[in-house]
Order: structure tokens, then C-alpha cells, then sequence
């Protein structure tokens, strides 16, 4: 394998890693902060009992998952040098805010939820419990942001001079905050995270419904990650739905290669999996109309006509208009006349948004993994609809009372705790290798991303970082365990 | 300013108490600890220096230029048309 390969297994393993804390922390905050609701409106000390003993797993989760970012940050300056300068000045802004955002306010008033239980006001603990996790997702939307502008990069200039792009005004700054990609996958990550949470609750606490303990806390957390997990799961269709018709719109080779489809058209069919088919419902997903014109592979290599009528480019085409860019970009950088200097920097703005596309060597470059994308989807959808269909069963039997008993659904909601976790990866690899060979679409792949660095130096850091992270999984899991044994201080039945 | 002083040093009593009350948290502060160690003073001291640490910001537009734009074009050498590309 070549320091690409390496470089990008290497992002790919820290981002799956990091991506292990952060769901439960998002939905982890939501399940304790409602539960410390309950508690302070019906002042019943069993509930904050129950808050407190969530509070320590996610404390927990949060102690080994906190600084796992800064890793990826390492790996962008050392690893990805070319990219972190082009995107440095776009980057900047959200990646400040977030660290500011995430040091403060996490660290603020997670210290007030952690050590305030009757050192500070009810409701002041119950707004720090709040804030911790909205802290949380404002600082993860930071970050959506930053991730959605190299799926969709709106809003920015690319200057020739610096070699970087930038955002010129406030005006810019608003369409890189709004951007909509931006917006659908910070509402998909983040239910996201509910679910997982939720599936995470249910799921211990069947644990010690399975051992006879601790039934009345179990009934109660299985009921509020019932329905952390379940609002999460609507949410997270909805927000998903947003992403197929943004992948359509700004990445449709993603959306081919998740579909595997080769050759599009109107009425488009969905592909459960390969041999069963419902007919018009790609085009009903991904431009809300079973008439809806969906690109296939093949379509947008040779070029195609979009829904609103615009002629969009072959591979080779951007490819020729691609070159054209970067032509214009070297004479611009190379010449001292400014005569030429102005026709250069007229051809490059008449061609950046294509400049990526002059570094391929051939069109078929532009296509992503297929079986990789077309599978993670599948499996991020029946995991999520079986999920989906677990926390309904559960916290109906739960609302009833009617799980005693049920030995083999408490099992299944245990063995869903692993399977919430490959959803949500699966859901990764979906949006990152569905988006290859790009860091930034259109504009640059990963092959001119990356730093001068032999893939041996790349390969150490990631054996490095490998036996580092499982060491750290290892201890979390101990420790997790340990708690989980030991149980909440709610009185024993 | 008296309020101020004594709001800091509330805020610092807090901490300090919690840090020392402690039971079941202590191990996780000194995994944190342990993990903020092994990122700054080894990882990124011996395995994650910056590649362009040290360059001014005019060297790394260059660098990341000459990278984007592949090559230097010759003197009066013509701009090719994109039927030059095209298959």
C-alpha cells in the first residue's frame, strides 16, 4: 500500500474511533437530562438516582473519548499538510468556535453536573446537566459544518495568491453555516446519537432485568431510552431523507455508488438488495418525485441533463476544464506581466470549481468504492429499521409491564448495543468513502491532499495509534463494565 | 471587587473540594491525564510534527501551489484547449 492507502486508513481508524464516544455522548446527555427533569419536577429522589448512575457511564465514556479529535488534528498537519493549508483560512472560524464552545461549556458545566449534586441549586444542576449536552451538539455542528463545506464547498473563494480558500465576508461565513449539506448531517449525527444512547440504555438496562436486579430503575431507563431511541430513529429517517436529496444534488456519485447504480433515469428503482427492487422509490428519495431524473454511474461519466434542465458536464469535459485551472493557476503564480496575470486568473475563476478534476487521470477515477458504499448503506438501514423496530417492542413491553419473561428480547436488546455502533459507522463510511477520491469536492482529491511523507512513517503512527486505542477501549470497557456490575444506588428489589 | 474575589475563590473551593472528594472519578482524571501525556509530550513531539512547521505562510502557498498546479509552465508555452483532453 501506497502513503495514501496508508494515510487514509490511518484518518479512517482514528474517525471510527473517535465516533465511538461521541454518539453516546450525545444521546447519553439527552436520556440523563430528562431524567433529571423528572427528578426535580416530581422531586422523588429515585430519579435522580437513577440520573446519577447514567451520568457515571457517560462520564466514563467521556473521560476515555475526550482529546480523540485532537488526534484527527494531528493527522491533518503531519499527514494531510496540503489540504490543512488550503482549507486553513474556511476551517479556521468553525474549528475555534468549536474548541472554544466545546472547552468551555463542556468543561464548565459538565464539572457542575459532575461534582454540584447538592453543592448548587437544583436547577441550576438540572440547566449544567442541559448545557453539558447541548454544549456537546453545538460543538459537534462546528464540526458538521467544517466536514459538510468539503462535501458542499459553498461560500468560499479560492485565491491564487495564498493558494487557499477563503471566506471574503460575513455574508460568506452565513452561507458556510447554512450550508444545507451541513445542516442535514448535523441533525443525522446527532439523532444519531440519540439512538445509540437510547439503544444503549435499553440495552443495559434488559441486562439487569436478565439478573433479576434493580427492576423498577430498569423499567424506568428502558422507558426514557425508549423514547430517546424512538424520537431519535424519526428523526434520524427525516434527516437522512434530506441527505439522499443533498446527495443528489451535490454528490450523485455518491448516491449512484450507494445504489450501485450503473444507469439512471426517471422513476428510478431503490435496490433492497441486488434482485429486489421497488420501483420509482430512488427517484420518490431522492428528488421527492417518482418522475425524478437520478444519474447512474455511466451517466455522470458521459455527462446528463439535471431536474432543472442543466447540462451537466462529462467527466472528461470537467477533466479538460479541470487542467484549464490549473494551467491558469501556474502561469498566474509563474508571470510578473500583468496582462497575463489577469487572462490567467480569468481562466482559472472560469474554471475552479472544476480544478479538482484536472489532477485525474482518467474519468473513472471519480468513482468511489461501489460494494464498499453500496453495503455500508444497506447496513446502516436494516440496522437502523431493526433497531427502530427493538426500542417499539421494548418500551411497549415496558410500558405495560409485560417484559418479565421475555428472556430472548432482553437478550436482543443486549446483543443491539454492538449493532447500534456498526449503524452508525456504516453511516460514516456511507458519507466519507462514498464521497472518494475527494477530501474536498470537486475541488481537491485526495492524492494532491496529502503531505510528502514516505508510507513508512505513516504506517509506524498507525500501528502506534492502533495499540494505543485498543488499550484505551480496553480499559473504557473494564471500567464500564465494573460500574455496570456494581449497579445504581436506587434501593435493590 | 469583593464580590468578584469572592465569586473566584467560591468557583476555585469548588473545584478544589470535588478534585479532592473524589471515590470512583479519580481513576478517570489520571486517564485523562495519562492520555494528554501520551498525545502532547510523545505523539506529537516524536510521531506528528506539523510538515510545514517552521515555513513562513508565503513558503507553504508556494509549496501547496507548486503541488496543486503539478508543474511551472515554459515561458510563452500555450494555454492547451480541452480538446487537448478530451477522449
Amino acid at each position: 500500500m501506497d502513503v495514501i492507502a496508508w494515510s487514509r486508513i490511518q484518518f479512517a481508524m482514528t474517525a471510527a474511533y473517535h465516533w465511538l464516544f461521541v454518539p453516546l455522548t450525545l444521546g447519553l446527555a439527552l436520556v440523563m437530562a430528562v431524567m433529571e427533569t423528572i427528578y426535580v419536577i416530581k422531586k422523588d429522589d429515585f430519579w435522580k438516582k437513577t440520573a446519577q448512575y447514567w451520568m457515571k457511564l457517560f462520564a466514563i465514556n467521556f473521560a476515555v473519548g475526550i482529546a480523540t479529535g485532537i488526534i484527527l488534528e494531528f493527522e491533518f498537519g503531519t499527514n494531510w499538510s496540503n489540504y490543512s493549508w488550503f482549507v486553513g483560512d474556511m476551517f479556521g472560524a468553525p474549528l475555534a468556535i468549536e474548541g472554544i464552545l466545546a472547552f468551555f461549556m463542556e468543561a464548565t458545566f459538565f464539572a457542575v453536573m459532575f461534582f454540584g449534586w447538592d453543592r448548587v441549586s437544583k436547577r441550576f444542576h438540572l440547566v449544567s446537566t442541559w448545557l453539558t449536552g447541548i454544549g456537546a451538539t453545538i460543538s459537534a455542528f462546528w464540526i458538521l459544518v467544517a466536514n459538510g463545506w468539503m462535501q458542499n464547498p459553498v461560500g468560499t473563494t479560492f485565491n491564487p495568491e495564498t493558494v487557499r480558500s477563503e471566506m471574503a465576508s460575513a455574508q460568506a461565513f452565513w452561507e458556510v453555516v447554512s450550508n444545507p449539506v451541513a445542516i442535514s448531517k448535523f441533525f443525522h449525527a446527532i439523532t444519531s446519537g440519540w439512538v445509540t444512547g437510547g439503544v444503549f440504555v435499553v440495552g443495559i438496562s434488559c441486562w439487569y432485568l436478565l439478573k433479576k436486579r434493580q427492576r423498577k430503575f430498569a423499567r424506568a431507563s428502558i422507558l426514557i431510552g425508549s423514547i430517546v431511541g424512538i424520537v431519535g430513529s424519526f428523526a434520524v429517517m427525516l434527516s437522512g431523507d434530506a441527505s439522499g436529496v443533498h446527495a443528489a444534488e451535490f454528490q450523485p456519485m455518491k448516491l449512484a455508488a450507494a445504489e450501485g447504480l450503473q444507469d439512471g433515469g426517471r422513476r428510478a428503482s431503490f435496490t433492497i438488495v441486488p434482485g429486489i427492487k421497488i420501483p420509482g422509490m430512488l427517484s420518490i428519495l431522492a428528488t421527492h418525485n417518482i418522475n425524478g431524473y437520478v444519474p447512474g454511474i455511466n451517466d455522470i461519466l458521459n455527462g446528463y441533463t439535471d431536474n432543472e434542465g442543466n447540462e451537466i458536464p462529462s467527466v472528461a469535459e470537467k477533466m479538460a476544464m479541470g487542467r484549464e485551472a490549473l494551467i491558469a493557476l501556474s502561469i498566474y503564480r509563474s508571470t510578473d506581466d500583468p496582462s497575463e496575470k489577469a487572462e490567467a486568473r480569468y481562466a482559472l475563476e472560469e474554471n475552479v470549481q472544476y480544478m479538482g478534476y484536472g489532477h485525474l487521470e482518467k474519468p473513472e477515477d471519480v468513482i468511489p468504492p461501489v460494494g464498499v458504499v453500496f453495503w455500508a448503506f444497506r447496513f446502516m438501514i436494516g440496522l437502523g429499521m431493526l433497531l427502530l423496530l427493538e426500542l417499539l417492542v421494548i418500551g411497549w413491553l415496558a410500558w405495560k409491564d409485560k417484559l418479565a419473561g421475555k428472556r430472548w428480547l432482553m437478550i436482543a436488546a443486549i446483543v443491539c448495543i454492538p449493532l447500534v455502533y456498526i449503524c452508525g459507522q456504516a453511516g460514516w463510511i456511507v458519507a466519507e468513502v462514498g464521497r472518494q477520491p475527494w477530501t474536498i469536492q470537486g475541488l481537491l482529491p485526495v492524492n494532491v491532499a496529502i503531505s510528502s511523507l514516505s508510507a513508512g512513517a505513516v504506517k509506524t503512527t498507525f500501528f502506534v495509534f492502533l495499540a494505543i486505542f485498543t488499550l484505551f477501549l480496553v480499559i473504557e470497557i473494564r471500567i464500564l463494565i465494573g460500574a455496570i456490575k456494581k449497579g445504581p444506588e436506587t434501593p435493590k428489589e | 471587587m469583593k464580590t468578584f474575589r469572592q465569586s473566584v475563590s467560591a468557583v476555585w473551593h469548588f473545584y478544589r473540594d470535588s478534585f479532592r472528594n473524589m471515590t470512583w472519578g479519580r481513576p478517570l482524571v489520571w486517564l485523562i491525564l495519562l492520555k494528554v501525556f501520551i498525545l502532547f509530550a510523545i505523539l506529537r513531539v516524536f510521531f506528528f510534527k506539523p510538515a510545514m512547521a517552521g515555513l513562513s505562510d508565503e513558503e507553504r502557498s508556494r509549496i501547496v501551489g507548486e503541488r496543486i498546479a503539478g508543474r511551472q509552465p515554459e515561458a510563452g508555452e500555450p494555454v492547451p484547449g480541452p480538446e487537448t483532453y478530451l477522449p
